[in-house]
């Protein structure tokens, strides 16, 4: 059947209103009697709480709370990120709302304040008394898995997860290999740098219910924001508000505990919003990683054993640290059938800011480091490094590295190819100090989350009697598209115009709850949900036009606000005379669909076997740079990512997140360093933690391939977070092209690759 | 509470009082004294553009202004623009080009995009790439962004008709033939 919306680059429900400037952001919405809140933080990474003091706080005039952990109904949780399933011990962690006898890392919230403007609340904070004795605090995951570490966490050490792939036998793999190689690679912190700060509002309904409006990707969080307050999960509600940003750094709950606390005490509306300078210093990030690599192979190039271990800052709390550990694990060899493969991996805690889900969770670390050893590996063969990759990618049928039989298309030799081809020819230097290079990396990513948390999405779709439409789908929406190709689904399906369809959005009461925006699971999860119901809906509408045409319902397509005979068009029931019969006759114009994602078991042991996500996309980067010789600057030149999209829903919605991930890449690869000092990050703005800006990146050329072979609507895969594997070590390898320098840690910054070059020319 | 002063500020044509302490940004006065909030804050400091204006003619970070240094001046928000045939062909080629993601940089991405215009009529790509530099865009990757700004200048400059670069979809599927690859199935 032909498709007529779907893979058509309209423009998203929501572009018109941001480009005017109507959209309420979080921190744009203010009520009647609002009070503004503020977080009172520690000053020192690690302590014992002697005492806290906020009695002059309180009687500063224009105060209305200040709270601590004493006033808190439960102030620690087990973290369970919204999830009903029992994921057992080594996957959650503490949440612990305000700080309680001790300091775990600079910037902990230790107290709230409500005041009457943001001024008061602030000077407030300045009167707040803490009396702390300072602890040693260890700040390095490897330094803090030694035995005489500091304890950090609840459990015996510091070792929050630790996870293995034990598969075939690696012993065996080496001793056969004719070629070894061998290599650290380390990463540091990336943040996620949204431009919309944390942010929300919140109130006590004359009921007793807490609404928080709010700037998040998991409006799921209700369930712990009621625990937090010891209430029913029902009298807590969630507005989700169109995000400025997410990337992962609003998946965790932000400010909603402490706006539901603040709002709960002084029965007053609260709005908390967090400043730059806030956010950078106390938010989650990606994690930093150590990763040791050894890769053995045959003469001819065949990939016999990879042995990797991994050494995660897992912060000061687990958050989702664990789970970003299981899914570098499950990535760390990549896209490559190798028969014998150990992986150790460990996610340790230090006295750092707490580190967590960020575009890829756990994808880009261990990505560096295979593709870098791939090229490692080729040199020392001597080989084409895209004809070692040829002869090891997975194929369809074959096993990931946890033993999972890969059973869907693999078109990694295509995409490298298109990309690499696509940088046309070589060109000169520009420059007498400059050198020109390419590299290319290719990459994995999962979309859809862990198949044992047993993931499900709703969707409500109605039809007016006007012909027009409604969807109800509890999506937040970070600008991806998240929310809009729900429409675009049900004009496909039910032939109503885009224009005609109303789309509701990210409520945690009024809409059915359709998980988080997180894990690339939202076209795949909500998508299917409403393609369902929409199914459902057009089974009913065929079913009455057969009748009402006296044929049958399998001779009828829906599109073009009618229902009309594929043999003959002319005869036809236009949609909305349809619907009215529809209604006369009793009929239900409205259907709830719920997806369910396939399930599986919560490993059981630290070794990770079989199925662990429902499906992965792949993609491929081949950039070419001009590294400076005499300043190690590199610049890049051309960028082209190709990816297996499934299908492209909406293309330039998909080019987006390719374009936008790739420049992301770019930022981790080369500029975005979080230097760490004791504790304290070392950029707390904007002109230190420096993102790519429109100057420091070229064009990025999107490849689009469809293999149709994925598990969302219409044969889509996923491809939000995907765009940001791949390009750091294509990046690294197109450097060491350039000028022979293997770069082994991120950000690749002049400074590093001068050092490089210089190191390189003495040992000549 | 002593330093305050009553200022007045011409926020899309309409004269704004109200008393300002000195230390408070043009960007507060819009955000808090004149209901302006679709001009964003992203960092309050002058690296992000988020809260870009119009400000006597010139795009400017509200931010870095003081709330008494536009006293008795005029400013323009995104709001500001009804009616004016340069923004709307630029908002119009945002929305159809996919340069709006999140939108949080949108309406200071804008109004940059429309001063540089204003001032440079048929600029290089290159030069679009230098003039929005000031703001950033964590979503985009920029290119989209680039070509929508760039569209518009060639439609209104004697470049002739824009010719989207082989990848860039717009309208639809139809043009794109050349990135966009079928698989078979299975």
């Amino acid at each position: 059947m032909e498709l007529k919306v779907i893979g058509k680059g309209v423009p998203k429900y929501d572009a018109w209103g941001k480009a005017k400037g109507e959209v309420i952001y979080a921190d744009d919405f203010s009520m009647p009697g609002m009070l503004y809140g503020k977080v009172f933080r520690s000053s020192l990474p690690r302590a014992k709480i002697l005492g806290i003091n906020t009695s002059k706080a309180e009687n500063l005039p224009g105060v209305h709370a200040v709270i601590t952990y004493k006033d808190v109904p439960r102030n620690n949780l087990r973290a369970r990120f919204g999830q009903g399933t029992e994921i057992g011990a080594q996957f959650e962690g503490l949440y612990r709302v305000l700080a309680e006898g001790e300091v775990r890392y600079y910037g902990e919230p230790i107290a709230l304040i409500a005041a009457e403007t943001p001024e008061t609340a602030e000077k407030a904070c300045d009167l707040i008394e803490v009396q702390y004795e300072p602890l040693p605090g260890v700040f390095d995951p490897l330094e803090a898995m030694q035995p005489d570490a500091p304890q950090i966490g609840e459990k015996q050490n510091n070792i929050a997860s630790h996870f293995k792939i034990r598969k075939g036998d690696v012993e065996k793999g080496f001793s056969q290999s004719e070629v070894i190689v061998e290599g650290f690679y380390q990463v540091g912190y990336q943040d996620h740098a949204y431009l919309e700060p944390e942010s929300g509002v919140a109130w006590v309904e004359d009921d007793g219910t807490i609404v928080i409006r709010v700037s998040s990707q998991v409006i799921e969080h209700f369930r712990e924001v009621a625990e937090v307050l010891d209430l029913p999960h029902s009298k807590v509600r969630y507005i989700g508000t169109l995000i400025g940003g997410g990337f992962g750094g609003k998946e965790d709950i932000t400010v909603e505990s402490y706006l539901a606390l603040l709002a709960w005490k002084t029965r007053r509306p609260v709005k908390l919003t967090y400043t730059r300078k806030e956010s950078l210093l106390v938010h989650s990030k990606r994690h930093p990683y150590y990763m040791y690599y050894k890769t053995g192979a045959s003469r001819e190039g065949k990939i016999l054993a990879v042995q990797a271990k991994l050494v995660s800052d897992a912060g000061s709390y687990a958050a989702l640290s664990p789970w970003v550990l299981l899914y570098s694990t499950v990535d760390a060899v990549g896209p490559y059938n190798v028969e014998n493969v150990k992986v150790d991996a460990y996610t340790v805690m230090t006295n750092t800011p707490i580190t967590s889900a960020f575009r890829g969770f756990g994808a880009p670390q261990v990505n560096l480091a295979y593709e870098s050893q791939m090229n490692e590996l080729a040199k020392k063969l001597n080989m084409d490094p895209m004809e070692l990759r040829r002869k090891n990618y997975l194929k369809q049928g074959e096993t990931l590295a946890s033993g999972y039989v890969y059973d869907r298309q693999v078109p990694l030799d295509l995409l490298a190819q298109k990309a690499w081809e696509a940088l046309g020819p070589r060109k000169e230097s520009t420059k007498p100090h400059t050198k020109i290079g390419r590299g290319l990396a290719v990459g994995m990513c999962s979309y859809g989350r862990l198949t044992f948390l047993h993931d499900t999405s709703r969707s409500y779709v109605r039809l007016e009697l006007d012909g027009s439409a409604l969807i109800r789908c509890g999506v937040p929406d970070v600008g991806g598209g998240q929310g809009h190709i729900l429409a675009q689904i049900v004009s496909e399906e039910l032939g109503v115009p885009l224009n005609l369809i109303k789309l509701h959005v990210t409520d945690s009461q009024l809409t059915p709850l359709a998980g988080t925006t997180t894990a690339t699971r939202q076209l795949y999860m909500s998508g299917n949900a409403t393609l369902k119901a929409c199914r459902e809906l057009k089974q009913r509408m065929l079913k009455k036009a057969a009748q009402l045409l006296g044929v049958k319902e399998e001779d009828l397509e829906v599109g073009e606000g009618r229902v009309f005979m594929r043999s003959d068009p002319s005869k036809y029931v236009a949609l909305v005379p349809l619907i009215n019969r529809m209604s006369g006759d009793g009929e239900e114009l409205f259907v709830e669909a719920q997806f369910n994602a396939p399930f599986s078991d919560v490993p059981a042991t630290e070794i990770i076997e079989g199925r662990t996500h429902p499906d992965f996309t792949f993609g491929a980067y081949a950039v070419e740079v001009e590294v400076d010789e005499g300043t190690g600057k590199v610049e890049l030149r051309k960028i082209v990512g190709a990816f297996d999209v499934g299908k492209a829903l909406n293309p330039i919605l998909v080019e987006g997140q390719i374009e936008g991930g790739a420049v992301q890449g770019v930022g981790y690869a080369l500029f975005e360093e979080m230097p760490i000092k004791e504790g304290i990050i070392q950029t707390p703005s904007l002109q230190e933690y420096l993102v790519p800006t429109s100057v420091d990146v070229p064009d990025v050329e999107p490849i689009l391939v469809e293999s149709g072979t994925g598990l969302g609507p219409y044969g889509a895969k996923g491809i939000g977070e995907p765009p940001i594997v791949g390009i750091a070590p294509a990046i690294l390898n197109a450097i060491d092209d350039a000028v022979g320098v293997r770069i082994t840690s991120l950000p690749a910054t002049s400074e590093k690759v001068l050092m490089a070059l210089k190191s390189l020319k003495r040992s000549k | 509470m002593t330093n305050l002063q009553v200022v007045t500020i011409l926020v899309n044509g309409r004269p704004i009082s109200a008393p300002v302490e000195a230390h408070e940004s043009l960007l507060d006065f819009l955000r808090n004294k004149a209901g302006a909030v679709e001009v964003k804050c992203g960092c309050n400091q002058g690296d992000c553009g988020t809260c870009t204006v119009l400000f006597q003619g010139k795009a400017v970070k509200s931010c870095l202004v003081l709330a008494l240094q536009a006293g008795g001046k005029e400013v323009k928000t995104i709001k500001g623009f009804a009616g004016d045939p340069l923004m709307e062909q630029l908002q119009e080629s945002f929305v159809r080009n996919g340069a709006i993601q999140c939108g949080f940089c949108t309406p200071g991405m804008l109004i940059t995009s429309y001063a540089f215009l204003q001032a440079n009529p048929s600029p290089t790509r290159e030069e679009i790439r230098t003039a929005i530099s000031g703001n950033l865009c964590r979503c985009t990757g920029y290119k989209k962004i680039i070509d929508a700004i760039e569209e518009i200048a060639m439609k209104r400059s004697e470049k002739g008709p824009f010719r989207p670069s082989p990848s860039t979809y717009s309208e639809g599927q139809e043009e794109a033939k050349g990135n966009y690859l079928l698989l078979g199935g299975g």
